[in-house]
This record gives structure tokens, sequence and C-alpha cells, in this order.
């Protein structure tokens, strides 16, 4: 996950489109998958690049919340689990910067759009992490979240993305119920472990929601990306299957979702719930969420101290090369 | 590189168990080794493993390169690892009803076996790699040793281990020689690293009476001569780094007996506070 509201270019009418955009949109009509050297519009490189690039951004700055606690990690087990956890994400940051590679962007220039705040990641990253509890919500929501969107995503039309998120997939319903478990865990325990579980849950549940992005009636980019088949679903249809997937787990945890007016609606087959306050939402986009600067100022930190790291690298690959040169030369 | 365990690998103590069991190892207790001495060996092991594996992650989301993020969380995982069954081990033969985490969890400082050296503040990434170099390269020295030990639990634990900390010290080594030949600045950043960590090199191969008492009981080497060898790989890589070790004879110890730096109550402050906070809840 953890791409919202990605600008999308190029919406055009098929009576608008050259016979190379009608063909390329009959491609994707047929399911066919997208590869890299293929000729596509612009706009849907362009577009894909902002999806996967925020999507990469997003497991890079996501490892931060999580590492928050594993120094604290309360046993050697979950201590090692949530390492794995952590790792994984990291390593689908890797797949993802690869893939938007094959759109011909380098992974150097997606962080420096990042670092310089030109792109975003998502804005749940911008939450802190309080208590052990939140390890539980993060697996339990924040993942669940995601593979809500990214389980339709393995179907996406460009075959890069599509073999990431089916790799992805795997990892991240071991990691819901990872956090799933720590909520059990934390749900059996003392009564202020299970405080502890109540209060994440709180502090988690609206941000969670916001993750799949504004109101479809106020989401201006969907409906390019969704004829290109870069977005499945619509917002509001995801943050609807998420509720109803995740109210019954909250009651077999025997914990309140923080939602006086959530109601099942026999009629829809679905539950009514509040919607998150927006005006949060936009506020954390807009860079004024409570961890957005200690978030984005670690991973510059971290880009920034490790200059000398990199560049030594590189230096040593070089003097090698002339090395073997040298030595090839001598030899003839 | 090793794979990861995934997310549904049960307790690695666990499986070390079924490990034994399917091996068909008879247990022979130590001959002439005291079970406290045992435990206690077991235990700097572990918590060898635990600091390191501790520092180490304390990287996790701010690595200078993606990759190294992933290396390092892996390494971590595999100390951390190697920490359960080494402290799982520890505490089965003291035989006083404790487990890993009691052990990892519920010691005081002065109670610690590590050696100083996995104690020392991460520093720059070139202090985390030289550190990690340094130790690598004794660990890989001991796990060699220890698959032979007249204790097959112990040889079992190490044939495991040994695989990983190969790939460990493969890593540490190769970037350590890329990293002392590669900038100026590159250079004396491990140079650097190399002068602060060299005294805290000494105490890995000093041997004390619970290390003759494994020694004479076929359990483990004596530190002392795991020296040459560590000497070797070590004069090697850092001559190809074209860094020089210092000349310098003081080296510092305290580790193996509890004696430890300033550091480690930090680390265990942050590390064992859930466990302290909340005595006797299950997580």
């Amino acid at each position: 996950m953890y791409a919202q509201m990605v600008k999308s270019e190029g919406s055009k009418s098929r009576d608008e489109m050259t016979p190379e955009e009608i063909a390329f949109q009959e491609r994707i009509d047929r399911n066919e998958k997208i590869e890299p050297k293929e000729w596509m519009p612009e706009g849907y490189r362009k577009t894909l690049i902002r999806q996967i690039g925020q999507h990469a951004h997003s497991e890079i700055v996501g490892q931060l919340p999580e590492g928050n606690w594993i120094t604290r990690a309360p046993t050697l087990e979950r201590k090692a689990i949530l390492l794995a956890k952590v790792q994984d994400e990291a390593g689908h940051g890797l797949y993802l910067y690869c893939a938007a590679e094959t759109l011909g962007v380098s992974r150097d220039e997606l962080l420096e759009k990042l670092h310089s705040g030109n792109m975003k990641y998502s804005s749940i990253f911008n939450y802190p992490t309080l208590t052990w509890a939140d390890m539980g919500a993060v697996g339990w929501l924040v993942d669940g979240a995601a593979i809500m969107n990214q389980v339709p995503l393995q179907r996406t039309s460009y075959g890069p993305y599509s073999r990431a998120m089916i790799r992805i997939c795997k990892e991240e319903s071991f990691h819901q119920r990872q956090g799933y478990d720590i909520m059990m865990k934390m749900c059996a325990g003392t009564p202020e472990q299970k405080a502890m579980a109540q209060d994440a849950l709180n502090r988690f549940w609206y941000p969670a929601l916001m993750m799949f992005g504004p109101s479809d009636k106020d989401s201006v980019h969907s409906a390019q990306s969704m004829a290109w088949k870069i977005k499945m679903n619509t917002n509001d249809e995801l943050r609807q299957k998420f509720v109803d997937q995740t109210v019954p787990q909250a009651e077999y945890l025997g914990l309140t979702v923080p939602d006086p007016d959530l109601k099942w609606n026999e009629e829809k087959g679905g539950y009514d719930f509040s919607e998150p306050d927006w005006s949060e939402f936009f506020a954390v986009i807009a860079g004024n969420g409570p961890c957005n600067a200690e978030r984005l100022g670690a991973r510059v930190k971290a880009w920034e101290d490790g200059a000398w790291f990199r560049d030594g690298l590189m230096a040593h690959a070089a003097k090698a090369d002339e090395r073997a040169r040298a030595a090839r030369h001598a030899a003839e | 590189m090793p794979s990861l365990p995934d997310m549904t690998t049960p307790n690695l103590t666990a499986l070390a168990g079924q490990a034994l069991a399917d091996s068909g190892h008879v247990q022979v207790p130590a001959p002439d080794a005291g079970q406290e001495q045992f435990s206690e060996w077991l235990q700097r092991l572990g918590d060898n493993c635990l600091i390191l594996g501790h520092r180490v992650s304390e990287w996790c989301g701010h690595a200078p390169v993606l990759e190294e993020d992933i290396a390092l969380a892996n390494q971590a995982l595999d100390l951390i690892g190697q920490c359960q069954l080494w402290l799982g081990l520890a505490a089965e033969v003291e035989g006083k009803g404790r487990d890993a985490d009691a052990l990892a969890y519920l010691r005081d400082a002065g109670a610690f076996r590590n050696l100083l050296l996995v104690e020392l503040p991460n520093g720059d990434f070139g202090v985390t790699l030289m550190r990690q170099f340094l130790f690598d390269a004794f660990h890989i020295e001991l796990l060699r040793a220890l698959k032979t030990s007249s204790d097959n639990r112990v040889a079992d634990i190490a044939a495991k281990a040994e695989k990983e900390v190969a790939y460990h010290l493969e890593r540490s080594a190769d970037l350590v020689i890329r990293l002392g030949d590669g900038t100026d600045e590159s250079h004396q950043r491990m140079q650097a690293a190399l002068t602060k960590l060299w005294s805290y090199t000494g105490e890995m191969f000093l041997d004390d009476a619970v290390d003759q008492a494994m020694a004479d009981a076929g359990i483990a080497p004596l530190p002392s001569s795991l020296q040459p060898a560590w000497d070797k790989t070590v004069a090697a890589v850092l001559d190809e780094a074209t860094l020089a070790a210092p000349t310098g004879a003081w080296q510092h110890k305290g580790g193996k007996k509890g004696i430890h730096t300033e550091h480690l109550g930090y680390i265990l402050a942050e590390m064992q506070f859930l466990q302290r906070a909340y005595p006797g809840a299950k997580w």
C-alpha cells in the first residue's frame, strides 16, 4: 500500500486518443500485462512512477515506527519477529524501487524527491508508536489496510509492479497475523495490557481509515488510473471492505472500535461508520502530522550520514577496475 | 546470504531440541565441568550475541543504503537467534527454572558476561562495521572449534551458527577492505574506528578459570588458542584495506566477569523496560 492521492495524468476520451493510445488501452482492457520495454503513454509511465515511488518510500519510512520498538521488544521471540518484519519492509522497498527503475527513473532520483519533500509517503507513518500494543495495532490495522489495497494490485496492468505485489502480499499477510497475535496476547493479558491494546486501537483506527485516501467524491485522480488498471478499486470501496473485515476482529479481541456511530447495515450488507477527520488527514499530508519532521528527518540524516560510505564503495570499485585494467595491460 | 526464518517458525529453542532428538545424540553430561561454570560460560556466548544483536538492530531504518538496512537486520536476526539457543541451553544447564528470556530480561548488568567490545556504542557506520569485523573474526574461530565440543548440544548450536557467522565475516571483511581502500574520508573513518576499538579486542583471548574448566572438559577451546588464527585473518584484511593496527599494548577487560562499561546499563534499561515495568505479564 501506501499510495495516497497519486496525481494521475493524461485522462483522455477515446476520441482524443491516438491510434497507439487506443491500442494500448485495448491491451489493458484485455488484461494483458504491460512490460518495461513496450510502448506506453507518457502519462501512464509518470503516474506509475509516482505511485510505485510513493509506495516504495512508504515501505522505507515505514521501517521507522516499528523500528522504534525493536530494542524494547518484550521477549527474544518478539524481537526476532519484529526484526524480520521490518526487514521485510525494507525488502519491499527494494522490489518497488526496482520496479520503478524499469520505468526509467533511478532510485537515487526518487530518494532525492522524497528527501526534498517533492514525493510523499503514506500519512500513516507520521503517527507515533507509543506502546508495545502499537506494534500489534500497526500489524493488524496498518498492514491489514495495506493488504486490502495490495491484493487487487496483484492484477495491476504493469508487469513488474504486479509481480512485486504478488511477493509483497505473501509477506504482508504474515505481518498482519503477527500484529493480531500481539493484540490477542495483550487482550488476554493483564488489565494494563488490555488497556494498552484499547488505547492503540483508539489512536490507530481513524489514521488507518485515512490510508485509503479521501472519499471518492473528493478523489480527483481516480478515473484515469482505474482505466489504466493502476488503481483497481475506489477509495471508498476499499475502506468499506476494511471496516467490514476489521470490526468482527476487534469484537473477537473484546475491544471497542472508537466510533459511536458504527452500526451494521443489513440493507447494504456492511457497516455504517464515521468518516475520519479529513482536515487532520490533509494536515498530515501537508507535513503537520505528529511525526512528519522526525520521520523525514531520520531518513535524510541516514542518507547524508551515509554519503561517505557510498562514496567509499564507489571509489573502491573504480580503483579495483583500474587495477584490473592495469594487470591486463601488463599481461599483454 | 542465508535465508530468513519465516514468520511461522516456532521458537528456535524448540527447534533445536527437535533437531537434537532427531539426530539421536546421547546427552552426556560434560565430564568434570561444574554445571555452574558451564552455564556461566554459555551465558558469555549468549550475551555476546544478545548485546551485539541489540546494537546492530539499533540501525534498523537508519543505514546508509537500503541494502545495508536489510543486511544489518538479517545479521541482528541471526545473532538474536543464536542468543536464544545459547541462553536457552545456559538456563537448562543452570537448572533453576529460568529460560532464555529470564536471562535476557531479568538479569542486571553485573550478571551479564558479554565482551566489552560488543556493548560499545554504534558510532558512525565505520565503527559499527569495524566492531563487527573484529568480533566476527573471533566468533568464527570459536564456533569452528566448538563444532567438535564434547557436549553435543554445544556442537550442534555451533554448527548452525557457524554457517551464519561465516557470512557475517565475509560481509564485514569485504566492507572493511572496500572502505579502508576507498576515499580519503572512508579510509580515515575506518582507521579511526580501528584505533578506537583495538584496545577492546584483547579481552576475547583472555583465559580464566571458567575457560580452563571448559577446556579441561573438552567443551570448548581456551580463548587464547584462537588468537593466532584471528591475528592472521585480521592482519590479512587490514593489509588489503590499507589500515594499520595500533601498536599500543593496553587492553580493556572486565565484561566476562560482569564489570562493564557505562553503556551496558543503558542498553538494559531500554531492552528490559517492558519486563521490568510489568512484572509477570505475558507478551
